[in-house]
């Protein structure tokens, strides 16, 4: 191991060795003092630096060559350097480039959360909960697409993607083959496949994982469940292609779907075999009995999500109730979901989850 | 008549074929080059003579190539940028098309200055014919043994590889056209690290515009110091300006950088003065990316002095008061232009032309199109450009390449000397339509006749 090298990111001094990121040494303090990174996934090769939200001001460059970085630099791709002193939340100029990247990633986002599969565990929903405004200033029709099948397990809202490239890092990356890219460019690109060529290769399925928004879903999932409804338990089972290490998504028991395990940054997490922990489509998309799997226990959501309760303090709750809303008429069914997410409630069991929705529900035509 | 290095025999009879440029004196800065200097003297006399890069940013030619990387056993690339995409600029098609040998002859002695064996010319795929012309030339070079293995006998070898573009503006960006080159999507790199480390196939790169490389072959045959006396200041030899707009003589002319803006448009050397008796309004001095600046300004700057045709003088007074230099692209609109049609039609170009990787470019392009159209069409409102503003603000600066800046920097200079104009659009929504705002104070201080 060489030298460490001292950074100070928002006054907090660390210790990082050389070739260690501003978001990585940032993400060691944690907390607010760690940027939002919206397309950087640290096992994908050559992410990040498009989303712009991870940007910070440096304001030392380092012992050595004190002056300062004269734009913002993205902390994703940025090496810290000995003596660099870095401000995040600390600087207004970043805090006000931040809220203007949130604007823009939202400006053609249809905010169509309330028939997102990816709702409650959205790191778009979270990053405009903690540094967007309430509204927009776009006053313009957004863009639309057509929703695209990629195969016969995942489904493309292009309309939602905020072109991160994860995914095509991942495609590229995890499965060899350059079938999966980007047509088209500026506000009219979109993700395609090679001439809507299916995406079979064993791995794609974790192209869903990797994507922060709700534009690659889970075909096999899809409006079958809210995910603040479903209870997420870790599982495996031997599996030849894979670690076969997953997070099954639970209601009663069943289970609704299959993902790989994820850390505190919303990452598939390093397999206790080795290697990342990324899953084959057969363990997400076919195996979805209880009884394909080992249930080791419920899974600990650390993510600031959502689905995780009580991260959302100080909203306030509308005062119009849902019947002044609806002029008189009830609603069959309504709910809180700050009041009803089960997901990080280790201490209630499986059997007791079972209202207000139930996939039976859904069977009846 | 200034001094001209470039397109002084631009125009001799058949110039454009080996024998004829042999004839004229072409290929001696080879000769000089491989047989009596060495790599390193070569860089040295590139340093000497000041030459800033000609493509847009002016960066020093010299101190680029000295920034290369050797490693032992990697191969180095030279790469000539000739996507030339830029609105207004069209200079470097002028240059390949009228006296391609020119070119080659540069990218010969400075592929040998910086290693290359392979060198690529990146041409904008528009320019099919020009391909042809620069393939043509090289396979003459070739016959005449300037080109291939042990070129004059000194053990160097080079060969120069012509790849055409496939329309995309980007692709003019360094880094974009390197991804370009290896057959990937143009997508600009994010840097570092940079070419002269990791260029094409992560190999030690330098990427040059075409008359860069051009302006090579005067240095080595007057020598770094003579040509740096061409010129003022940091402004040393001569530099293309293709001219365009509401002028007499639109074309492009070699100037040497003293100059004033106001010989350059009015005297009949150059752009002959103003179409059709028209004023001058407004001028984007350095392609569509500069800022736009009103005639009371270019002609003078705020300091009152007169400014002159170069690096220095054109960025005088920086963004408040001052523009650039740029690639050379100059536009002058005359009393009849709108300045926000004009602002608009640029950012359209942006929208077009952003490759998407960014969030701010990618969405802040497409917003500030919408907003210009609107206010163009006489449906904005005045706190449009407040916002136009603001989403400039937002984009500049915080993006993976310079296209954000280059779309951000003229709806500023716009707001900024035209607002004026903006707000006569918001409060008349019908007249906006149907005439124009016209010259009111932005009147060059230069009478003339009509
Ligand atoms: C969007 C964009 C487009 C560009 N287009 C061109 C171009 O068409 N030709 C060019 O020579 N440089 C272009 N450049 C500048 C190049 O990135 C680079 O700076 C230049 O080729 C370096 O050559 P020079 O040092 O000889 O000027 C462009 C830059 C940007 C950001
Ligand atoms: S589909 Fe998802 S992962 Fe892919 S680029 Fe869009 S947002 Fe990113
Ligand atoms: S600034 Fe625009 S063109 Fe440049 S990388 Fe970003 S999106 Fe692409
Ligand atoms: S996370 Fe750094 S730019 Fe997107």
């Amino acid at each position: 191991m060489g030298d460490l090298l001292k950074v100070t990111i928002d006054n907090i001094t660390v210790e990082v060795p050389n070739g260690t990121t501003i978001l990585q040494a940032a993400r060691l303090v944690g907390g607010e003092v760690a940027p939002p990174a919206m397309c950087y996934y640290s096992k994908l090769e050559g992410s990040g630096g498009k989303c712009r939200t991870c940007l910070v001001e440096v304001s030392k460059g380092s012992e050595k060559d004190p002056r300062p970085m004269p734009k913002l630099v993205a902390s994703c791709r940025t090496t810290v350097m000995d003596g660099m002193e870095v401000k995040n939340i600390t600087s207004d100029r970043v805090l006000d480039a931040r809220a203007g990247v949130v604007e823009f990633l939202l400006l053609n986002h249809p905010l169509d959360c309330p028939i997102c599969d990816q709702a409650g565990e959205c790191h778009l929903q979270d990053l405009s909960y903690e540094h967007g405004k309430s509204g927009t200033r776009y006053e313009f029709q957004r863009r639309t697409f057509k929703k695209h099948d990629l195969g016969d397990y995942i489904q493309l809202h292009m309309t939602r993607c905020i072109l991160c490239y994860r995914c095509v890092f991942t495609a590229d990356q995890l499965t060899k083959t350059r079938e999966h890219g980007v047509l088209d460019r500026g506000d009219h690109a979109e993700i395609a496949t090679f001439i809507e060529k299916n995406l079979q290769n064993d791995f794609i399925g974790n192209v869903i994982d990797v994507c922060p928004v709700g534009a690659l879903t889970d075909k096999t999932f899809r409006f079958k469940n809210r995910v603040w409804f479903t209870k997420p338990v870790d599982a495996h089972r031997e599996c030849t292609t894979c670690c076969g290490e997953v997070q099954l998504w639970m209601r009663g028991d069943e289970v609704f779907r299959v993902t790989a395990r994820k850390d505190e940054w919303g990452e598939v997490k390093e397999s206790t075999k080795g290697g990342t922990g990324w899953i084959c489509n057969t363990c997400r998309f076919e195996k979805k009995q209880a009884t394909d799997w080992v249930i080791e226990g419920p899974s600990e959501v650390s993510r600031h999500s959502v689905i995780g309760q009580g991260h959302y303090v100080n909203t306030v709750k509308p005062k119009e109730t849902f019947t002044d809303v609806m002029k008189g008429l009830e609603p069959r069914l309504y709910m809180d979901i700050h009041d009803i997410s089960e997901v990080n409630k280790p201490e209630v069991s499986l059997s007791l989850l079972d209202r207000p929705a139930h996939s039976t529900d859904f069977g009846k035509k | 008549m200034g001094v001209k290095l470039l397109l002084e025999k631009a125009h001799v009879e058949g110039i454009r074929y080996y024998d004829v440029y042999r004839r004229e004196g072409g290929y001696r800065s080879v000769e000089k080059a491989l047989k009596t200097m060495s790599p390193e003297a070569i860089v040295e006399e590139v340093k000497k003579s000041g030459l800033r890069g000609r493509g847009g940013a002016g960066f020093p030619t010299g101190m680029k190539w000295s920034f290369i990387a050797k490693p032992e056993g990697v191969p180095r690339h030279l790469v000539c940028n000739a996507d030339e995409s830029e609105p207004g600029t069209f200079k470097d098609r002028y240059l390949m098309e009228f006296i391609p040998h020119l070119l080659l002859e540069g990218l010969i002695v400075s592929s040998f200055a910086l290693g290359s064996n392979a060198t690529y010319i990146y041409i904008r795929g528009e320019y099919a014919w020009i391909t042809d012309i620069l393939e043509q030339a090289i396979t003459e070079a070739k016959n005449a043994g300037w080109l291939g293995k042990n070129i004059l006998g000194t053990g160097f070898d080079c060969e120069i590889y012509v790849q055409r573009g496939a329309g995309a503006y980007i692709c003019g960006e360094e880094t974009a056209l390197i991804e370009s080159l290896e057959g990937k999507r143009g997508n600009p790199r994010i840097k570092p690290p940079f070419p002269a480390i990791k260029g094409v196939w992560d190999r030690p790169t330098v990427v040059n515009n075409v008359e860069t490389l051009a302006a090579v072959v005067p240095i080595i045959n007057l020598g770094g110091d003579e040509y740096a006396k061409i010129g003022v200041g940091r402004s040393t030899g001569t530099k293309l300006i293709s001219a365009c707009g509401n002028i007499k003589k639109p074309g492009v002319y070699e100037i040497d950088m003293t100059i004033s803006v106001e010989e350059f448009i009015f005297s009949d050397e150059y752009c002959g003065g103003m179409a059709n008796g028209k004023r001058l309004k407004a001028c984007i001095p350095g392609g569509s990316s500069v800022p736009i600046l009103p005639a009371n300004l270019l002609l003078k700057t705020a300091k009152g002095e007169t400014r002159i045709m170069n690096y220095e003088s054109l960025s005088d007074g920086g963004f408040a008061t001052g523009s650039m230099m740029g690639s050379g692209g100059f536009i002058v609109l005359d009393e009849d232009q709108c300045i926000v049609k004009n602002t608009y039609t640029l950012a359209r170009f942006y929208r077009h032309e952003s490759c998407g990787q960014c969030s701010p470019c990618r969405e802040g392009t497409g917003w500030m199109e919408k907003i210009l159209k609107r206010l163009d069409e006489g449906k904005g409102s005045m706190s449009d450009i407040d916002l136009l503003w603001d989403i400039q603000r937002k984009i500049e600066g915080n993006t993976i390449c310079p296209l954000g800046d280059a779309a951000a920097w003229p709806v500023a200079a716009a707001i900024r000397h035209f607002r004026d104009e903006f707000e006569w659009h918001v409060l008349h929504p019908e007249r906006c339509t149907t005439e124009n705002y016209g010259l009111r104070h932005y009147a060059d201080p230069v009478y003339v006749p009509a």
